[in-house]
């Protein structure tokens, strides 16, 4: 294998281009993410996306955020070729939500909320609240593991050039 | 960063090797022998060791149960000293003038300058208290597999170092190339295939 702080820097893009793919699933085929967790109800983005965009040997970068922010300056920066560099989504399993913070170049998980536990009370409660705060962390891990293992499995492929590169010249186009 | 915060950030690893021996007594062995150590009045700026999860400011792993579930579960300090610059100067100004009215002379060496320096901020911290960071771990042995609960790279780094001089195991830091090449369960095919690739012009 690879130096780990050369691989890590070489092969950055793979989350970039995770990001965008991502946004593209989940914009135009959201039952394809449904695959990656029996239970879910939506995977959708939340509030904030950064972008990056290398012109003229040098980089911009795009941060839309706000409750109300629209992503059409988002899709803007793409057509000129930018990529998605951090996103954050907003699972919902059952009546349950949980936000959370992808950054592309780390694949990091920051920002994460999940549902409401019990409070603890007494020094006992602590084994059980642990307990349950890894389950809960756990499914947006996995979440993350088994989209990225489906987006790698694409990415390798042929089917990435011959198929999924045109539909996404096309959703970006539109 | 605490695990039962109302918000977290995890960074991943894949843990490389497995314990040879009993394993909860080598794992409490290596969090006893690396645990942390006051530096407050001590001329130290930093130190960096293993305190337990429910009790992280008087670490005690004989009293205190670190395996919770199928995971191991403990938490990494690091202490620190943070002398603002502004005092140090204001030290090193009293200290110059002191030490040139002692000798009568107009100005001091470099090498003067130095030891002045480094005498005042040693003295400095020893009389200013560390200031503590925790950040927690939950390790399942049994898949090999370690959250860290910090994305800060300084906080990263003294994990990966700490953890190997304490248990001999190496820790793999989960990004994309990691995650593909680790954890996608690719072919041997498959991982040629993906170092060939290279970053894709999604428009022209």
């Amino acid at each position: 294998m690879l130096d780990v702080s050369v691989a890590y820097n070489r092969y950055k893009f793979l989350g970039h281009e995770f990001l965008t793919w991502l946004w593209f699933i989940m914009d135009v085929d959201p039952a394809c993410i449904l695959k990656a967790e029996s239970d879910m109800v939506s995977l959708e983005m939340d509030n904030r996306i950064v972008l990056e965009n290398s012109l003229d040997n040098r980089i911009e970068n795009i941060r839309i955020k706000g409750d109300e922010a629209g992503f059409e300056e988002a899709k803007l920066s793409l057509q000129k070729g930018g990529v998605v560099t951090e996103l954050n989504f907003s699972l919902k399993i059952g009546d349950h939500e949980w936000k959370f913070n992808i950054k592309g170049e780390s694949l990091n998980i920051s920002s994460l909320k999940s549902p409401e536990t019990g409070k603890i009370e007494k020094k006992e409660d602590i084994e059980g609240a642990v307990l349950e705060k890894i389950y809960l962390y756990e499914k947006v891990v996995l979440l993350v593991e088994n989209l990225y293992k489906q987006f790698i499995r694409i990415r390798i492929s042929s089917k990435w050039e011959s198929k999924t590169i045109p539909l996404i010249k096309k959703w970006i186009k539109s | 960063m605490r695990l039962l915060s109302s918000s977290v950030s995890i960074t991943r690893y894949k843990v490389e090797g497995k314990i040879q021996g009993a394993l909860i007594k080598t794992i409490m062995d290596g969090l006893n022998k690396n645990s942390i150590t006051e530096i407050d009045n001590q001329p130290m700026e930093k130190a960096a060791g293993w305190t337990s999860f429910d009790n992280p400011y008087l670490p005690d792993f004989e009293t205190s149960s670190c395996v919770i579930g199928a995971h191991f579960v403990f938490s990494l300090r690091i202490d620190k000293k943070n002398i603002p610059s502004k005092i140090i100067k204001k030290y090193y100004t009293l200290e110059m003038a002191k030490r040139l009215a002692e000798t009568g002379r107009e100005y001091l060496s470099r090498n003067e300058k130095k030891e002045i320096k480094e005498h005042v901020a040693n003295a400095l911290s020893l009389r200013i208290p560390a200031t503590p960071n925790i950040y927690d771990i939950i390790w399942n042995y049994e898949e090999s597999s370690l959250w860290f609960f910090s994305n800060q790279k300084a906080a990263n780094e003294d994990l990966e170092t700490l953890f190997s001089k304490s248990f001999g195991l190496t820790l793999i830091r989960l990004f994309p190339y990691t995650m593909a090449n680790l954890a996608s369960g690719l072919t041997d095919k498959e991982r040629d295939l993906l170092s060939t690739i290279s970053p894709t012009k999604f428009m022209d």
